[in-house]
């Protein structure tokens, strides 16, 4: 495969939100705003390039049945590194990213990219794949944290854009996570099929 | 604190799949037969009790007294993937009924992050073993509760005239919401 | 290189190494992040304190006392100008927000009034009970402030318990928890007013 489309497959056609509905829990816990959607995505993205470095340097020394819970433990370690670096560099993002930073564990892209394709194949694709699938990720989230970010406070990273006194509450609250993305989906599935 | 409180609070006003999205992947996965739903229910709540008492010990006599607590996510996990496996060996031996009905669910559990997510949420809520195990159990009611509720919904959805490009996913997120949204509510109960 | 085979001995001794060197490796960068982590957590505390007191220079010993039985401790820091005592931040908590705790770190200045309050941590709804970190802080809104008011000149519970404090839209237990929490931080300044000499706890 050629190394451009194997890093630009995560954006649309491969892409883990809309296409693979992989990692559903943090895209939509976490998307209350673009910014936080950006923390996520971009720390998803670590952990994705280098547990996929990792495995795809060691997937020979690996005897076939412990390779998923070595493979765990290996994400889980840069899980944790993650969640240390970002306690002491970007405390308030930790804060509002919570519980969902050690669940990058479980989130099914990382473990799925490690066992599908970092574990077969060689160290530059894998490296490229982790990173074009993470920020496929991250621009998942980035979209739907804008979108509900917009509707639900009336502002895009931050930046007031209309007055509070007119947004719909509803958006940045549990149901608008499922409401928008249930839209966005249908939307990026029209425009593969053209 | 109060049983109740935890119970309510869990089931109903934060209600792990709708309010607090963790649990995601089996909720829209094995939800669109009410059988399989009340199969995996039944699978997580065993897993989610057992791994919650089990890291509470791990958190409480290991990490904590060795001050190594930053190695919580990888013990954790660590713990419930091989608890997984555990209960898996244990059921086909002791019970093959019960293997039979929760057997093709348990592998999907090590990467529930229900699982993990309360595992690491009794630690955080400072609860105690005895609130923990409530607040498992709470939680996977509350799981239980709306994988059931969204497998009968989506068995009648099947027969509706949904708009095309609405069809599969979509609409069932946003049924989801709708459901978020009946959820809502009970904001206030507690 | 062909796949090592799944032999038992290789299957332990493969987990037992990559268990080994992850914790290894997390032992190493949780020893590099520990200085920051304590400094981050130590920047944005005395960020809160500077917010919620008026001017001061210095800030002498904090100290921690109970705020109740079987509660958590609270957290004094009193903060002085040119040696005379201005106010004291409080770092006071509240279990019962709407998803639990709230930490909040309150100032109280010489007068026994609140000078200010700063939010530092809360699992509130976003949008909603979320707004507490500016809707008591607004001086066009009398009915909401909490700034210059304290528990003995005001009813500091929300106007539907007939109180004097105005609640949140649409977020009564939120207001009801932020509430609690400044009031469990007034009701120990002035049970610790004695213990510490200068503080005046009128």
């Amino acid at each position: 495969m050629n190394q451009w489309k194997n890093f630009s497959k995560g954006f649309i056609k491969e892409n883990p939100v809309f296409v693979l509905l992989l990692g559903m829990c943090p895209t939509l816990g976490v998307t209350s705003s673009a910014i936080n959607g950006l923390g996520m995505g971009l720390a998803t993205t670590f952990v994705l390039l280098m547990s996929n470095i990792v495995v795809s340097l060691v997937k020979n020394l690996i005897p076939e049945k412990v390779r998923i819970p070595s493979f765990i433990v290996i994400i889980a370690a840069f899980v944790t590194i993650v969640q240390l670096a970002m306690q002491a560099y970007l405390p308030s993002l930790y804060k509002s990213l919570g519980l969902f930073i050690p669940l990058i564990v479980v989130n099914c892209i990382v473990l799925g990219r490690a066992e599908a394709f970092a574990s077969k194949n060689t160290l530059v694709s894998s490296a490229i794949d982790g990173v074009g699938i993470g920020l496929g990720f991250s621009f998942a989230l980035v979209l739907l944290g804008s979108i509900r970010e917009i509707l639900g406070s009336g502002k895009i990273f931050n930046i007031t854009l209309y007055s509070e006194n007119y947004v719909t509450l509803l958006f940045v609250l549990a149901p608008g996570a499922f409401i928008v993305l249930g839209y966005l989906i249908a939307i990026i599935n029209r425009i593969k099929k053209n | 604190m109060n049983y109740l409180v935890i119970i309510i609070g869990a089931v109903l006003v934060n209600n792990i799949v709708l309010m607090q999205f963790l649990g995601i992947c089996p909720f829209l996965g094995v939800s669109k037969r009410l059988s399989t739903a009340i199969g995996m229910t039944g699978a997580v709540a065993f897993v989610m009790v057992l791994a919650t008492i089990v890291t509470y010990l791990i958190q409480k006599y290991v990490l904590d007294s060795l001050g190594l607590a930053f190695l919580q996510t990888i013990a954790f996990i660590l713990v419930i993937a091989s608890l997984v496996q555990l209960v898996e060996i244990i059921l086909k031996k002791v019970s093959p009924a019960l293997y039979q009905a929760l057997g093709i669910f348990l592998p999907l559990i090590t990467t529930n992050c229900a699982i993990l997510g309360v595992a690491i949420l009794t630690i955080q809520k400072e609860f105690n073993l005895l609130e923990g195990v409530v607040y498992a159990i709470a939680n996977a009611v509350g799981f239980g509760l709306a994988l059931v509720l969204f497998a009968g919904i989506r068995e009648h959805l099947d027969l509706q005239d949904v708009p095309k490009g609405l069809k599969g996913t979509p609409i069932a997120l946003i049924t989801a919401g709708i459901l978020a949204m009946a959820f809502m509510g009970f904001s206030g109960l507690v | 290189m062909a796949k090592r085979e799944s032999t038992f001995i290789n299957m332990v001794v493969t987990l037992f190494l990559v268990t080994g060197i992850a914790a290894a490796g997390l032992g190493f960068v949780y020893d590099l992040t520990k200085g920051p982590i304590e400094v981050a957590r130590l920047k944005a505390q005395s960020e809160a304190i500077k917010q919620v007191l008026p001017e001061f220079d210095t800030l002498g010993t904090s100290f921690k006392t109970l705020a109740e039985e079987g509660g958590d401790s609270l957290e004094f820091f009193p903060a002085y100008k040119n040696g005379r005592l201005v106010g004291t931040a409080v770092q006071t908590y509240t279990k019962k927000g709407f998803n639990g705790f709230i930490s909040i770190m309150a100032g109280i200045d010489e007068a026994g009034n609140f000078s200010g309050y700063s939010v530092l941590e809360h699992e509130e709804t976003p949008g909603l009970g979320s707004k507490m970190d500016v809707w008591f802080n607004n001086p066009e809104k009398p009915k909401q402030f909490v700034i210059g008011k304290n528990p003995n000149n005001t009813n500091f519970t929300v106007s539907k318990d007939g109180g004097d404090i105005d609640a949140i839209t649409a977020s009564t237990i939120s207001s009801r928890a932020f509430l609690d929490a400044l009031t469990r931080a007034y009701s120990s300044y002035e049970k610790n007013s004695d213990a510490t000499s200068g503080l005046t706890g009128n």
